[in-house]
């Protein structure tokens, strides 16, 4: 390692967590709203956060881009690190993404505004990997909760995210309906994820 | 950045496959797992075995497997064919897993062809190697017609298929890779697995991944997804039935093998899960054909099948 590398390490046994954290990424997205444990911490310049770092390191490289959030994208040190890490492109629209960082919910686009896939190949469509500030298991009856139904739920799933946009749910029931079009949402925190795919039927009002 | 010599064998990355190839086959996982029953395109890589022997599960498994993995590789059920013993053989060799042959204790199994007889548990994952994945390719040849028929969820030529058996046979003759609807949406062909094994798709706990090689595409059923069997109101889905229960275990209710053991016409059915047969004979159930058949009912009527 040399002095002009970006300031940040990245995993110290790439093929060892990478494997391991993917495994808690798929197992995320198998079991809608059950919460996943990452097994341990990267340092990325502020204010990309280390779950966010992890989750671009393990997934994207040359073939898959990266879309920054103003927040994030406006750190140059950040766009260095990743670009170092992995060698992925750097969008700056949305929907050329494959994977959106997000650290900054309050203000990030509409669903929609992410790659929807095509209805031939639905898979084309953008995954978004969110910095939430609170990610918790909760019950069904809780009102902040996403209640969650459909593949992968035994019968219903919830956990709360916050702080995310104020019609997020009814985005993501809007991003259901479009199904086998739409976009996978990852949320991270604290060494927590969770995921809402698109075939999560998002239970109650608005 | 990466750890090249983790492996046991010199030379590979761990698992084989380079990283780079992993996180290609892991963003294909991720999507299909979003998209039950949806077959992802992935850049499929040649393999050290030929097309038909699982390239698409070796790479599935290969992308997924970590080094606490307990591995188990079956082939028709049976852990001791050629195509199991060298599967599990690569993966103890290029990753240095260990490997099982008992259901129970496996986190992976990868399967040719069956699913076991045990019922599978959360935090397993079964992938499949799949010869043709598009359950319309011998119907409709070209891809670009599938892959619209898909996207209108147009499944009327599969179900005049069907139809056309009953017509001809006066029932549903298709008896293994028999189509089924993915959670509502996606008409799948669960690969060349016995119709038999259908029932244990539905509402399975575990995850479900299959990799084709040769035709490149991987799709999934996550755990407790709806896998219904394709059929008419009038004529259900129904599963074979075997006359007479295996010859070495004398389980009920599972698949059996025909096992031809003369010129003379002289056969036996066995159980064609071995790992189940095994631990059933040691448990004390017997057989007609085993050494110490103790006679009908010496099973005290008991059956350890699960399903």
């Amino acid at each position: 390692m040399t002095a002009t590398l970006p300031s940040g390490a990245g995993f110290t046994d790439a093929v060892g967590q990478t494997q391991a954290l993917f495994r808690v990424l798929m197992d995320a997205m198998a079991r809608p709203g059950s919460i996943g444990r990452m097994p341990f911490d990267l340092a990325p310049p502020a204010p990309l956060t280390p779950e966010l770092a992890a989750i671009a390191l393990t997934m994207a490289d040359q073939e898959a881009s990266l879309w920054l959030d103003p927040g994030l994208s406006a750190v140059d040190a950040v766009a260095r690190y990743l670009r170092f890490h992995t060698g992925a492109p750097l969008t700056d629209d949305p929907a050329q993404g494959a994977f959106a960082l997000i650290g900054d919910p309050r203000h990030m686009p509409p669903l929609d505004a992410f790659s929807q896939g095509l209805e031939d190949y639905p898979d084309r469509s953008t995954t978004l990997v969110i910095a939430v500030e609170e990610l918790a298991a909760a019950t069904p009856d809780n009102a902040r909760a996403f209640v969650l139904e459909g593949p992968g739920i035994a019968e219903r799933a919830a956990f709360i995210a916050s702080p995310l946009p104020d019609d997020f749910r009814a985005q993501l029931q809007r991003n259901r309906a479009r199904f086998p079009r739409g976009v996978d949402c990852l949320f991270a925190c604290a060494g927590r994820i969770a995921a809402i795919p698109r075939s999560s039927t998002i239970i109650g009002g608005v | 950045m990466s750890a090249a010599e983790t492996g046991p064998t010199h030379g590979y990355n761990f698992a084989y496959l380079d990283e780079q190839t992993k996180r290609m086959i892991r963003r294909a996982i991720l999507k299909a797992v979003a998209i039950p029953g949806y077959q992802v395109p992935f850049a499929s890589r040649e393999m050290p075995m030929p097309y038909g022997w699982g390239t698409g599960g070796v790479q599935v498994t290969a992308a997924i497997i970590g080094r606490c993995d307990t591995l188990k590789v079956i082939d028709q059920g049976s852990d001791d064919t050629t195509n199991a013993v060298s599967i599990r053989k690569f993966f103890a060799k290029t990753a240095g897993v260990a490997t099982t042959t008992h259901t129970a204790e496996a986190t992976i199994i990868q399967t040719r062809h069956r699913i076991p007889e045990h019922t599978l548990k959360a935090g397993q994952i079964l992938v499949y190697q799949v010869p043709i994945p598009e359950p319309l390719r011998f119907l409709e040849p070209r891809e670009t017609e599938t892959r619209r028929l898909h996207a209108l969820k147009d499944y009327g030529l599969m179900q005049v298929k069907l139809y056309e058996d009953i017509a001809r046979h006066g029932h549903i003759a298709t008896t293994y890779a028999y189509p089924v609807e993915v959670a509502g949406r996606y008409v799948m062909d669960p690969s060349p697995i016995p119709k038999f094994d259908n029932p244990k798709m539905n509402m399975s706990e575990a995850l479900q991944l299959f990799g084709a090689g040769r035709e490149k595409r991987i799709y999934a059923v996550p755990p407790h997804t709806n896998v219904r069997s394709l059929d008419f109101e009038d004529h259900p889905f129904r599963v074979q039935q075997f006359a007479t229960p295996c010859a070495l275990c004398g389980a009920e209710g599972v698949y059996l093998d025909e096992v031809v053991l003369d010129d003379r016409g002289g056969r036996m059915f066995v159980c064609s899960d071995t790992d189940f047969c095994e631990e059933r004979r040691a448990q004390g159930f017997t057989g007609t054909m085993s050494p110490d058949w103790k006679g009908e009912g010496a099973n005290g009527g008991r059956q350890a099948n699960e399903r």
